[in-house]
């Protein structure tokens, strides 16, 4: 017996390789950013001015590219007076890995620069109810639309070819337009949002509708249900779990947008943290910021994906082992369908 | 005993097979097909799938239509179920006209179409539910079919937790529920491996002798045809037409010993007759050369 192998074509790994895989995937990048950091003659292209010496223009801190520090070291010593000291260091839009470790907590006990500004945490507030607001309105008007789109050919046709007209507009185009309706706090923002997902939205829902094996919808015809019971009893229930996991995508989608949304009419949220840290040049903090967005998508992602599993059990045959386990203990604070596994024989 | 008989054999019935065939014919009529053509449109102008089918189905019959592939046996149960229009004729149930998709004519197809998401006892439950029963009372009846097709133990399964044959009778249990004068079972046992079908079959006709239910059964195990129906209906392909109607001379109740009864065989042989019919020509050889060394040869 021969070993599995990490390379056959496609082939399952055993659990232990797919979680230690799952981990290398973060740590390969991580031991990237570390070696560029630490190890100083892999890049550093700069050097850090220690003391300036009798430079006049030089300040500790300065950071100049190494040639001009070299140049200047030369012509220093040439003219007999005290050259600077530096060291290499890395340019300032790069910092070392614990930096950053350290501003995901510092990032939220400094105080904004300018009283009146928002702490770090006010700002993710704001950001996740823009997402919130712009989410939930997209979704309240494009799911039943799409579905409505998914199951009648004729609503299909009359609002697709318009939305498909409509979905190749960049979404911050109207950021303009928004602010002079709807003003320039909160609203615009949404607006955005809600413009960036809804026309995607409609034709992924509407597509996936458009997916339900079509003999579900015979059996249930030749078993007397009639259109709106199609609809409702068949092609919904068919189709939630698919569904769901287009919402999952879509909110990601929408993440994509705040960006350009925060920007629009007043700058806020974690967009204007970021500007202003990047102003300030404490690129530390954002990194910080960046890294807690990519926190709370896969989070979010996580959770949902997890919650999804336990909505439509009919739809996994198997899960893992670990789910399982997650499972079994959350399931008893939820009320539970009864499963049980069964050998295919009888 | 010397003289010859006019009949072929698959055509002689015993006196019993014969009175229970006069019997059937004195049953009302449940279902008529009447002079039923369909026409597909098609680049060098229209496809006729069939034509002019014309069938009468007494009560409690069981009929199974056989064919070679293309005959349109599955474009006829589907015009019969109303899930696609005829383009000529028409189709009366109990006398009267039908139109569109309806629980009289329950079907049961090929890819089991259980709905996923609904467990056994709410698959079967479905129909009721869109008839409005109240869902205790639905609830209750359903768990009544769940029984009669033995699956009480899987009530609360979902469909992916149940192999292919538990699934085809939930199938069954599903369209019979609602009490259809009719159902239609398209190549149900198809996808099921050869001990399965075996075992799907005599649970079909257990359940046909219990309930009262009329039966139209599309097939293209002769076998199959042979074991369960009362009459075969033949179909020939292009156009597709019926080509002969045998009333099954193997006596009633069936089972599997019967496979080599003269009856059975002389049944058999007819229906090879009409649907392979050349199936010793030699256009049905390969064209293909000896590939492999004198004497190392495996007949």
């Amino acid at each position: 017996m021969s070993r599995p192998r990490w390379f056959a074509v496609r082939q399952e790994l055993s659990p232990t390789r797919r979680r230690l895989l799952g981990g290398v995937a973060f740590l390969l990048p991580l031991l990237l950013w570390s070696i560029v950091s630490y190890v100083p003659f892999i890049w550093h292209p700069n050097i850090k001015v220690i003391e300036p010496g009798e430079v006049s223009w030089m300040r500790p801190g300065l950071q100049i590219p190494r040639a001009d520090f070299a140049k200047e070291v030369a012509t220093a010593q040439a003219a007999g007076v005290r050259p600077p000291t530096g060291e290499r260091a890395n340019p300032i839009y790069l910092p070392p890995p614990h930096a950053v470790g350290r501003a995901l907590y510092t990032a939220f006990t400094t105080a904004p620069v300018l009283k009146g500004d928002l702490w770090l945490h006010e700002s993710l507030a704001m950001s996740l109810k823009t997402i919130f607001w712009g989410f939930l309105i997209s979704s309240a008007i494009g799911v039943p639309l799409g579905i409505l789109c998914g199951a009648f050919v004729s609503a299909s046709r009359l609002s697709e070819p318009f939305i498909d007209f409509v979905r190749y507009m960049p979404a911050p185009a109207f950021g303009a337009l928004m602010v002079a309706v709807l003003g320039i706090h909160l609203e615009p923002k949404v607006a955005i949002i809600v413009i960036g997902t809804f026309f995607q939205q409609v034709l992924v829902v509407a597509n996936t509708v458009r997916k339900v094996d079509g003999g579900l919808i015979e059996a249930a015809q030749t078993l007397g249900a009639k259109r709106r019971q199609l609809v409702l009893r068949v092609i919904l229930p068919a189709s939630l779990p698919d569904l769901y996991n287009d919402l999952r995508i879509l909110l990601g989608w929408a993440w994509t947008y705040l960006i350009v949304a925060e920007v629009v009419g007043v700058s806020s949220g974690i967009t204007f943290f970021i500007n202003q840290q990047a102003k300030y040049r404490s690129f530390d903090n954002v990194y910080a910021a960046i890294l807690i967005i990519g926190f709370i998508g896969l989070a979010t992602d996580q959770i949902l994906a997890f919650i999804g599993e336990r909505l439509f059990v009919w739809k996994n045959p198997r899960p893992s082992r670990v789910r399982r386990l997650i499972t079994s203990t959350v399931a008893r604070f939820l009320p539970r369908a009864p499963v049980e596994e069964i050998a295919p024989s009888a | 005993m010397s003289t010859p008989d006019p009949l072929p054999e698959y055509l002689r019935q015993s006196p019993a097979v014969a009175e229970r065939f006069a019997k059937l014919k004195q049953r009302p009529v449940v279902m008529e097909i009447d002079h039923l053509g369909r026409q597909f449109p098609g680049a060098q102008g229209p496809v006729t799938a069939l034509r002019d089918i014309s069938l009468k189905i007494h009560r409690r019959e069981l009929v199974c239509v056989i064919g070679p592939s293309g005959c349109g046996k599955s474009t006829l149960i589907r015009i019969i179920a109303g899930l696609d229009e005829p383009t000529s004729g028409r189709m009366l149930v109990d006398g009267k006209e039908t139109s569109g998709p309806s629980p009289e004519r329950g079907m049961v197809f090929q890819g089991y179409t259980l709905f996923p998401w609904r467990t056994v006892k709410q698959n079967v439950m479905f129909g009721l539910q869109m008839a409005g029963r109240p869902s205790s009372e639905a609830e209750a009846d359903a768990r009544q079919w769940v029984d009669l097709v033995g699956l009480r133990n899987f009530a609360d399964n979902y469909p992916h937790q149940l192999s292919g044959g538990m699934k085809q009778r939930v199938a069954i249990a599903r369209a019979l529920a609602p009490n259809p004068r009719v159902l239609l079972m398209d190549e149900p046992f198809g996808a099921l491996d050869a001990q399965t079908r075996a075992q799907m079959q005599s649970h079909l006709l257990e359940i046909w002798r219990n309930v009262d239910v009329t039966i139209l059964f599309i097939t293209h195990d002769l076998d199959e045809a042979i074991l369960l129906a009362d009459r075969i209906i033949v179909l020939k392909a292009n156009p597709g037409e019926i080509h002969e109607v045998i009333e099954v001379p193997v006596p009633r109740p069936r089972s599997l010993d019967q496979l080599q009864t003269p009856e059975f065989q002389a049944t058999r042989r007819r229906l090879d007759e009409l649907i392979h019919p050349k199936l010793h020509a030699p256009s049905e050889h390969l064209p293909i050369t000896r590939l492999t060394q004198i004497g190392d040869d495996v007949e």
